[in-house]
């Protein structure tokens, strides 16, 4: 078995005495998209608030590359090689995409503490920062105002500046969320490429898009796996059809 | 340090951590349910202590003068909140600043027209102007202790007010989630004005009961407002309870700070230095946990 | 484009203007303008926190301040200081105390930010005032201003009015200068999207404390520029230079020309000190006047007078 990039064992997290994740081990590897799924208040956006480090864990432990990274702030974690995406679009509403991209790749310089140095004068970081515009299918938008964008391209530029940090291991919480259909298509497509050369960890509710994507899922209920599998297996088990696929095709 | 003098110490730091308690309850329940950063509220204790003073000497008596101050309070608190602050609850902290060091400027200068620049004393007042004997040579004002005990009575009637009663209920709401709250058809507006009110006529009281024990003079609001934010920040932000930690704490270290000598190198320090004696423990509190004692994580 | 060149062209008018007030305007006026230069490089200093990386600092005199006493502390009595190391001294000394009181304060935010900086800023208040360091309540006089004799020769004397003008002017145009490269420098870029955004800079990989802390030593540094000079025009330092009405004030300064613009605190500064000189010759109650003011400022112009003139020059990105 390939060695994982993301590793997670028995990661617990409780507010008061409300166990919001419980218990939760999975493993994703390079060129793997693993998908966590599951009804609303299931506790996924809270597993990957302690994957980035938004959160500290209660107890358990995550590793990274092998190494533990448990409770390391998201800026630490940041740096290591995580990059992750917001339900809700979480951007910098008044700079242009192009800055928002850069201010991305900007982070991966060895400090910012540079007070003369000009900000738009480093070749590689705007390299960086276009490629990842390119990417996220956000090409000619560069001078744009985000503020100013549809609530779709606003996601694409949340994507954008994930990329642009180059990360191994890709948290993304929600990539499709209040897309329409061929917004989400072209991301769908976006992913399916980045899967090739990243490890994806990928909380969504447009079961289509995870079918299409993910080669490995797992299931949460009320802060717990139910079930972790290849898909076909999750397709026919029971109990997830009886716990969350079955009866209402409630999506959001 | 006797007995005799540490119980007199210890009785003082009560007392004005008390009065500190008082004061930034107000503060810290105007921060906790509106998010409003009120610099003003040091002033309402001033003009509190002003009252005292001129409506003593209108009316004759102090006793008299304390429930008509109130109700004036009351008033301007009200009429302070439908004029300016209810204008700022969906504006950033920075324009609270803003207005609020405005109204200072303002308040000290309608002082020094109103009242003038003179420093005034109010006598304390029948049936407490005497002394209980601790030991032998060393008694404590009745008045004082008569401070200690209202506050003790009035931080009870606010905890009941608050957790058992339905304006409380509606208060607590409103801090946790003012949406919801506007659903359930409770009028948010007065449920605020009236929060405001109340802590304005707070910080006038406790103006008003200090009057006889310290003088009243100019510029009296300045330094009470900077230790109330202390006590503020020490107990967490919305917190009546971490308040009245902080407060007695911070009356602990400023009275004790003033008569505890140190001496480095021949020199005596601490009774110059006391002043920052509240601060460091505000710097070592900031370390401990950055959101105040009783304040919720951030 | 054309506001950029509009702008550039006004800016070289008014520096002409500038250095050519002395030579036609009186002592008067060349005071008043070296004292409005002198708070404008305060207000940028504080509009750096406050506009661009979203600090509201109510403590920022305290640096002012230390800056103004470590030009009389630096002095032997009846004697000059030495202008070359007296002015690095006040900077370093403002840098430095901004250093240990941003270190507290920048782990807090919002309202917990604004009290804790006003709280430690009147910590630094009390101990100039309570203690003999620098004369108690009362402040010291600057008996003789620094010497800036070097190598035998004394390249300007800051005792006329006329050459501490033209110091200040230079002084005034190297922070604006400073300021406008480092905002635009990899650092600045990263403040402005604190300011924006922290959560999102944070998750970016950025330390968020060590940037906060570098914008608020900066801040404090500037801040002591200007109170060195205040110190030396005025000829005296007192408690008053550190308290937290002169925070208020520069405050008010940065707002009422419109935050997040260096401009905006210049125009601020010259505003409020203009203002100040206009209520003081209506009355003798003019805090009343100012006091209003600031309420008004407050309620009904959040963008100052330069969101006053935005509808005439059009709205301009950013």
């Amino acid at each position: 078995m390939a060695a994982s990039v993301l590793s997670v064992e028995r990661l617990s997290r409780n507010f008061g005495g409300l166990a919001a994740v419980s218990g939760v081990s999975l493993e994703c590897g390079m060129g793997e998209v693993h998908a966590v799924i599951g009804p609303n208040g299931a506790g996924k956006s809270t597993l990957i608030n302690l994957l980035s480090g938004d959160l500290p864990p209660s107890s358990g432990r995550v590793r990274l590359d092998g190494r533990d990274i448990t409770g390391l702030s998201s800026d630490r974690v940041s740096r290591l090689g995580v990059g992750r995406s917001y339900q809700k679009t979480n951007v910098f509403l008044p700079f242009t995409v192009f800055e928002n991209a850069r201010l991305a790749a900007q982070s991966r310089l060895p400090s910012s503490l540079r007070f003369f140095r000009p900000a738009a004068s480093l070749r590689h970081v705007n390299d960086a920062a276009e490629r990842a515009i390119g990417e996220a299918g956000l090409a000619g938008r560069e001078g744009v105002a985000v503020a100013a964008l549809s609530h779709g391209e606003q996601r694409q530029v949340e994507i954008a500046m994930t990329l642009a940090t180059s990360p191994k291991l890709l948290l993304l919480d929600e990539p499709l969320a209040g897309m329409g259909g061929e917004e989400a298509a072209r991301i769908v497509e976006l992913l399916k490429r980045l899967a090739a050369d990243h490890a994806m960890l990928l909380v969504e509710h447009d079961m289509d898009a995870v079918f299409a994507l993910a080669n490995k899922l797992t299931v949460m209920v009320n802060g717990v796996v139910l079930e972790s599998g290849p898909p076909e297996q999750i397709r026919g088990s029971r109990a997830v059809q009886e716990a969350y696929l079955g009866g209402d095709e409630e999506h959001d | 340090m006797d007995l005799g003098s540490f119980l007199v110490q210890l009785l003082n730091s009560i007392q004005y951590g008390l009065l500190l308690f008082l004061i930034a309850s107000g503060l810290t329940l105007v921060f906790g349910i509106m998010g409003v950063i009120n610099l003003a509220h040091g002033s309402f204790y001033m003009i509190g202590a002003y009252l005292a003073w001129s409506l003593t000497a209108k009316i004759g008596s102090f006793w008299l003068a304390l429930p008509v101050g109130i109700v004036l309070t009351v008033a301007l608190g009200m009429l302070m909140e439908w004029l300016f602050i209810q204008k700022l609850y969906a504006r950033d902290h920075l324009y609270q600043v803003l207005l609020t060091y405005g109204l200072i400027l303002a308040f000290e200068e309608l002082r020094a027209i109103i009242w003038g620049n003179d420093v005034h004393g109010v006598t304390v007042p029948a049936p407490f102007t005497g002394s209980i004997p601790l030991t032998e040579t060393l008694s404590y004002p009745v008045y004082r202790l008569w401070i200690s005990a209202v506050v003790v009575v009035l931080a009870i009637a606010m905890y009941f007010l608050i957790q058992r009663t339905r304006l409380g209920m509606m208060i607590r709401a409103g801090a946790a989630n003012r949406e919801m709250v506007q659903l359930l058809g409770i009028n948010i507006r007065m449920v605020y004005r009236f929060v405001f009110a109340f802590g304005v006529a707070l910080a006038a009281f406790a103006g008003m009961i200090s009057a006889p024990v310290s003088s009243v003079f100019p510029g009296m609001g300045g330094q009470v407002l900077i230790v109330s934010f202390v006590v503020v920040v020490i107990g967490g932000i919305g917190s009546v309870k971490g308040a009245l930690v902080a407060a007695i704490l911070i009356g602990l270290v400023d009275t004790f700070g003033k008569v505890t000598t140190l001496e480095i190198a021949g020199f005596n320090v601490l009774p110059e230095l006391s002043g920052m004696a509240t601060y460091l423990l505000m710097a070592g509190v900031l370390l401990w946990r950055p959101e105040g004692i009783f304040g919720k994580r951030l | 484009m054309r506001s950029d060149r509009t702008a550039t062209v006004l800016g070289i008018v008014l520096l002409l203007v500038l250095v050519a007030l002395p030579f036609f305007a009186g002592k008067y006026y060349v005071q008043l303008a070296t004292k409005i230069m002198i708070m404008a490089v305060f207000a940028m200093s504080l509009d750096l926190l406050v506009g661009y990386a979203g600090l509201v600092s109510l403590g920022h005199a305290a640096f002012y301040g230390l800056g103004a006493y470590l030009v009389a502390l630096a002095a032997p009595q009846y004697q000059a200081a030495n202008f070359w190391t007296s002015l690095p001294l006040a900077v370093g000394g403002a840098a430095l105390l901004a250093a240990a009181i941003g270190f507290f304060a920048v782990r807090t935010q919002g309202i917990y930010f604004i009290m804790v900086t006003l709280a430690f800023a009147q910590m630094v208040y009390f101990v100039f005032h309570d203690t003999k360091i620098a004369g108690g309540s009362d402040g010291i006089f600057i008996d003789v201003r620094p010497d800036a004799k070097i190598a035998g020769w004394t390249p300007f004397d800051l005792a006329d009015f006329v050459q501490l003008y033209f110091v200040v002017l230079v002084a005034f145009v190297a922070v604006y200068v400073l300021l406008r490269v480092v905002l635009r420098s990899l650092f600045g870029r990263v403040v402005q999207g604190i300011r924006v955004n922290e959560h999102r800079m944070k998750s970016l990989g950025y330390s968020t404390f060590r940037y906060k802390l570098a914008a608020f030593i900066l801040a404090g540094a500037l801040a002591g520029l200007a109170g060195y000079f205040g110190a030396v025009q005025y000829g005296a330092v007192n408690p008053e230079m550190l308290g937290w009405h002169l925070s208020g004030s520069v405050l008010m300064m940065v707002i009422l020309g419109g935050m997040g613009t260096l401009t905006g605190a210049v125009v601020g500064a010259t505003a409020f000190l203009l203002l100040e000189l206009l209520f003081q010759s209506l009355t003798e109650h003019w805090q009343l006047l100012m006091g209003g003011t600031i309420v008004l400022v407050a309620l009904f112009l959040p963008h100052g007078i330069a969101g006053l003139a935005r509808p005439l020059f059009g709205r301009k990105d950013g």
